[in-house]
């Protein structure tokens, strides 16, 4: 008993602060993540429960043949959307980030604020405007090509275009994170290292490519990686810009989640489903990390 | 190498003078792809402003409106035609401000225990918090729809709010945080007289307001903008948050579209005035949250 007592003496307040927090993370996301495993291996009915399919992976190769392999193809469609995307937001990052640099304090705040504008809308309001910037009658992309005589795109119903309107309307919503997070990065960079380079001789160019790229490396590595994540989860923007899909070729991972869980109502398949998406990520996060692993100090 | 500046504070002034010249050239290229960049950035919020605030009873022009007509006949028709919309306005604003609350209280203080409490497995819960931040949010879908509809829930807005005070980013925010303020002062505190929860109260929490400033704003912009999981949890028009009613408008007024932008139009509206007024602690809490432990 006293035992008890001295114990929660000295360490009562710790356990009690962490509590709420830790109490409602372990009720809606820790227990939710531990049965989402044990649904992905079983036939889910909201009335009988769960019981296990044989063989016990049987969901896991389901989730891939069913539908001739539409999951396949929504991968292939996900990866697509996100190479593009990520490959642009690091690149425009970069590059504003690198440009706002020199201005005066008002004018980059101002910047970093103007840039960082339309990130605070949420996904599906951006993901609707560019559907009415797409829309085949009034839309304004539809209006650009028409007043420059290009034949009429038919930018989210032709199967061969679609996914690429989606992921040119995410590459045109600038990286805000990205070129708040490198300006701030580049401002910590020591002035001395570009007046030792100037010195050399290296015109602003070289010093841009030869000193700050390398010095952003593990800012580069965060972002790639938290880009990554986001394109890979992408949903919304699809979900608004193309209510019904264009046949396969707009699906992605988790648009077929959400199908097959709340439209189908086939939890087993759709827990697999979401299983495969987080390995998947898993496995590109610890790649990213492998590959740009920064061993630059500064 | 101050000092050197100190001392010839003129030559390096000239030395300056031609680099800056040769530039120019640079410079106009710079500022065009800058100018361009930031039309691309805003133009889509601008244009769907320009034709919520263009009266559009029908199909919008083949031309597109840039400049706006300034009327607010389409969110007249609005707020008229959709009886729900202020609905989903309170509801998305209810929910937001409870989870927001949650986390500012309950995150700060479990994140000043993790950085300044010794308990027995303190270093163990935090890492299992940790892990988990990188677990795509779909896998837990399933299961919060499972016990949700157990618990009778679907369909009312706590199926949005406690699974909204289950995230987990707003500890590790505040560990992060809190663990750079001195030790001593707590001592000192606490060598005072002040209790465990008077430490908390009237030395940590005034000294961690810049982080609580930048949870608070994530985490209701967060909530705001939220859509998947409403749009699951959901069902009937008066209990749809905002982002539900919007991606829902397009099905209910097809052919209205002056209704439609305006309600888009108006649910984007707070979060951008919103921003506008607490930019400085929306941008410094971006760099907040990229802070690696």
């Amino acid at each position: 008993m006293t035992h008890i007592r001295t114990f929660l003496k000295k360490y009562g307040w710790g356990y009690a602060f962490v509590l709420p927090s830790l109490l409602t993370f372990a009720l809606f996301t820790l227990f939710p993540v531990v049965w989402s495993f044990v649904i992905s291996f079983q036939k889910y009915s909201l009335v009988r429960g769960g019981t296990w399919v044989t063989p016990i992976y049987a969901n896991y190769t389901q989730a891939f043949t069913m539908l001739n392999g539409i999951f396949v193809t929504s991968i292939r469609n996900t990866i697509f959307y996100t190479v593009f995307t990520v490959t642009a937001n690091i690149f425009f990052g970069l590059v504003l980030a690198s440009l706002i640099q020199p201005l005066g304090n008002r004018l980059r705040t101002f910047f970093r604020a103007a840039y960082y504008l339309p990130a605070v809308t949420s996904a599906l309001i951006i993901g609707l405007t560019w559907a009415y910037i797409y829309n085949a009658q009034w839309g304004f992309a539809t209006y650009l090509t028409r007043a420059l005589g290009l034949p009429p795109i038919r930018w989210l119903s032709d199967p061969d275009i679609a996914l690429s309107s989606i992921t040119l309307s995410a590459v045109l919503t600038l990286p805000a994170t990205a070129i708040v997070l490198f300006s701030a990065a580049m401002g910590s960079i020591p002035q001395e290292y570009y007046e030792a380079a100037e010195l050399d001789g290296a015109n602003p160019i070289q010093r841009w490519w030869h000193i700050t790229v390398p010095l952003l490396k593990s800012t580069t590595l965060y972002l790639t990686v938290l880009y990554t994540i986001a394109s890979f989860e992408v949903f919304e923007r699809i979900y608004i810009m193309v209510p019904s899909g264009v046949g396969n070729s707009t699906q992605t991972i988790v648009t077929q989640i959400y199908n097959n869980g709340f439209k189908e109502f086939d939890f087993g398949i759709a827990s697999a489903q979401a299983f495969v998406l987080f390995a998947m990520i898993a496995a590109l996060a610890i790649l990213q990390f492998r590959v740009l692993r920064s061993d630059v100090e500064y | 190498m101050t000092t050197e500046a100190n001392i010839f504070p003129k030559s390096e002034a000239i030395a300056m003078r031609p680099r800056r010249f040769t530039f120019d050239g640079w410079q106009i290229v710079a500022w065009i792809v800058l100018i361009v960049t930031t039309v691309i950035a805003l133009f889509p919020m601008y244009w769907l402003f320009a034709n919520a605030f263009t009266p559009i009873l029908s199909t919008p022009p083949l031309t597109p409106i840039i400049v706006p007509a300034f009327k607010l006949d389409n969110f007249e028709r609005l707020l008229v035609n959709n009886k729900f919309y202020l609905n989903w306005m309170f509801n998305s604003l209810l929910v937001a401000f409870v989870i927001t609350a949650f986390h500012v209280v309950f995150d700060t203080m479990a994140g000043y225990a993790f950085a300044k409490k010794q308990f027995p497995g303190r270093n163990l819960l935090f890492i299992l918090v940790l892990s988990t931040l990188m677990i795509p949010i779909h896998v837990t879908f399933i299961p919060l729809y499972i016990i949700n509809r157990q618990l009778g829930l679907i369909d009312s807005l706590w199926a949005l709010i406690l699974p909204g005070t289950a995230w987990v980013f707003g500890i590790f925010l505040m560990r992060q945080y809190i663990q750079t303020l001195p030790s001593e002062l707590i001592d000192a505190a606490r060598i005072d007289g002040a209790s465990e929860f008077g430490v908390f109260r009237h030395v940590i929490f005034p000294l961690a307001r810049p982080a609580v400033a930048a949870l608070a704003i994530f985490t209701f912009v967060r909530s705001w903008n939220d859509f998947l999981w409403p749009v699951i949890a959901l069902n009937k028009p008066q209990n749809y948050t905002l982002t539900v009613g919007v991606a829902n408008l397009q099905g209910e007024f097809m052919t209205d579209w002056g209704i439609i932008f305006s309600g888009a139009a108006l649910a984007a509206l707070p979060m951008i005035v919103f921003f506008l007024l607490f930019q400085k602690y929306f941008l410094e809490g971006v760099r907040m949250g990229a802070l690696k432990g």
